[in-house]
C-alpha cells in the first residue's frame, strides 16, 4: 500500500481537484488517478512530513464550529468598521501558551485564526510554545486564550496528535 | 451564459442576494482598511473580503452556473480552499515585518514577546510550561 500510494491524502486531494476542474466523467477519473499517482510519487522525492490523521470524525465537528465562528466575527468586525473610531473598541496583543506541537495542526490553527476576522496570527515561537495574536476587540484576554485553547486547540490535538 | 433570463425567480433573487452580500462585505473590508487607525487594526479588515466576501460571491457563482448548465458546478470550492490556505502566508509576512520594524523603533504600543507572555501568564491558567523548563 505505501509503495503504490506513498501519500494517500495528497493523491486523493489531487484527484478531487482534477475532477472539480474538469467535470466528473469516467475518462477524467482515470486520467486524474494516473496524474495523482505520478505526482504523489514525484512528491516523495521532497520527503515531506506525513500528517497523521487520528480521528476523521472530529474534522466535520471542527469545520462546523469554525464556520459559525467566522460568520459571527464577520458581523462583529463589520459592525466595528461601520462604527468608526469607537473608543470602546480596544485592540491589543494576546499571548497564548500552546500545547500542540504537530506542524499540520499548527498550520490548521493558523488558517483558522487568520480566517476569523478580528483575530490575526502575529508570532509563534516554537522554543517557548508561545503564540502571539492580535485581537481587534479585546473584551478580556482570558476569554480569548480560552477560546483558542479549548475551542480549537483541543479539537486539533484530538485530530492530529 | 445567454440563458440568464431562464433562471427561475427564486434562484435569481438568491444569486443577487449572495452577490450583494459578498461584494458588500468586501467593500466594508476596504473601507475598514482606510478608516482604522493602526497597522495591526487594519490587518483585520481585509479578512472580511477573504471569508464571507469571497464566500458569498463564490456561492452565488456556484448556484448561478449550476442552474444554467443543469449540472453541479463546484470548482469554485477550489478558489475558497486556496484563498483560505494562502491568506495566513501573506498575513504572517506583513505582521512579522511590522513587528520587526516596531520593535527596532521601540514603539511603545508593541510590547516585546517576553512582556506579552509575562502579562498573559498571569491571566492564563498556568500550564506545565510556565515556570519550569520542559524536558524534551
Amino acid at each position: 500500500m505505501t509503495r503504490v500510494l506513498p501519500y494517500p491524502l495528497l493523491a486523493a486531494s489531487l484527484l478531487a481537484m482534477w475532477l472539480l476542474l474538469n467535470g466528473f466523467t469516467p475518462g477524467h477519473l482515470l486520467l486524474g488517478a494516473v496524474i495523482a499517482l505520478v505526482a504523489s510519487h514525484m512528491m516523495s522525492a521532497l520527503q515531506p512530513s506525513k500528517p497523521r490523521l487520528r480521528r476523521w470524525t472530529r474534522i466535520a465537528h471542527l469545520m462546523g464550529i469554525v464556520f459559525v465562528d467566522i460568520l459571527r466575527s464577520n458581523i462583529a468586525v463589520a459592525r466595528i468598521v461601520l462604527g468608526g473610531r469607537n473608543p470602546q473598541v480596544v485592540s491589543g496583543f494576546v499571548a497564548i501558551p500552546l500545547e500542540m506541537r504537530d506542524p499540520t495542526g499548527l498550520a490548521f490553527l493558523a488558517c483558522i485564526i487568520t480566517s476569523t476576522p478580528g483575530t490575526a496570527w502575529v508570532e509563534y515561537r516554537s522554543a517557548d510554545d508561545l503564540l502571539l495574536i492580535h485581537v481587534l476587540d479585546v473584551v478580556s484576554e482570558e476569554s480569548w486564550s480560552d477560546l483558542i485553547k479549548n475551542r480549537y486547540e483541543a479539537l486539533l490535538m484530538e485530530i492530529f496528535e | 451564459m445567454s440563458h440568464a433570463a431562464d433562471l427561475p425567480l427564486w434562484a435569481a433573487l438568491l444569486v443577487a442576494l449572495l452577490l450583494v452580500l459578498g461584494s458588500g462585505l468586501t467593500l466594508l473590508g476596504a473601507i475598514g482598511l482606510v478608516r482604522l487607525d493602526s497597522f495591526y487594526k487594519r490587518v483585520h479588515s481585509p479578512t472580511l473580503g477573504t471569508t464571507w466576501g469571497t464566500g458569498g460571491i463564490l456561492l452565488g457563482s456556484m448556484l448561478f452556473f449550476s442552474m444554467i448548465e443543469g449540472r453541479p458546478v463546484l470548482h469554485e470550492l477550489l478558489i475558497a480552499v486556496f484563498v483560505t490556505v494562502t491568506t495566513p502566508v501573506t498575513l504572517m509576512l506583513l505582521a512579522r515585518a511590522a513587528l520587526y520594524r516596531d520593535r527596532m523603533e521601540k514603539n511603545p504600543e508593541v510590547p516585546t514577546f517576553v512582556a506579552v507572555a509575562e502579562r498573559s501568564s498571569e491571566v492564563v491558567v498556568k500550564g506545565t510550561k510556565n515556570g519550569e523548563p520542559e524536558k524534551s
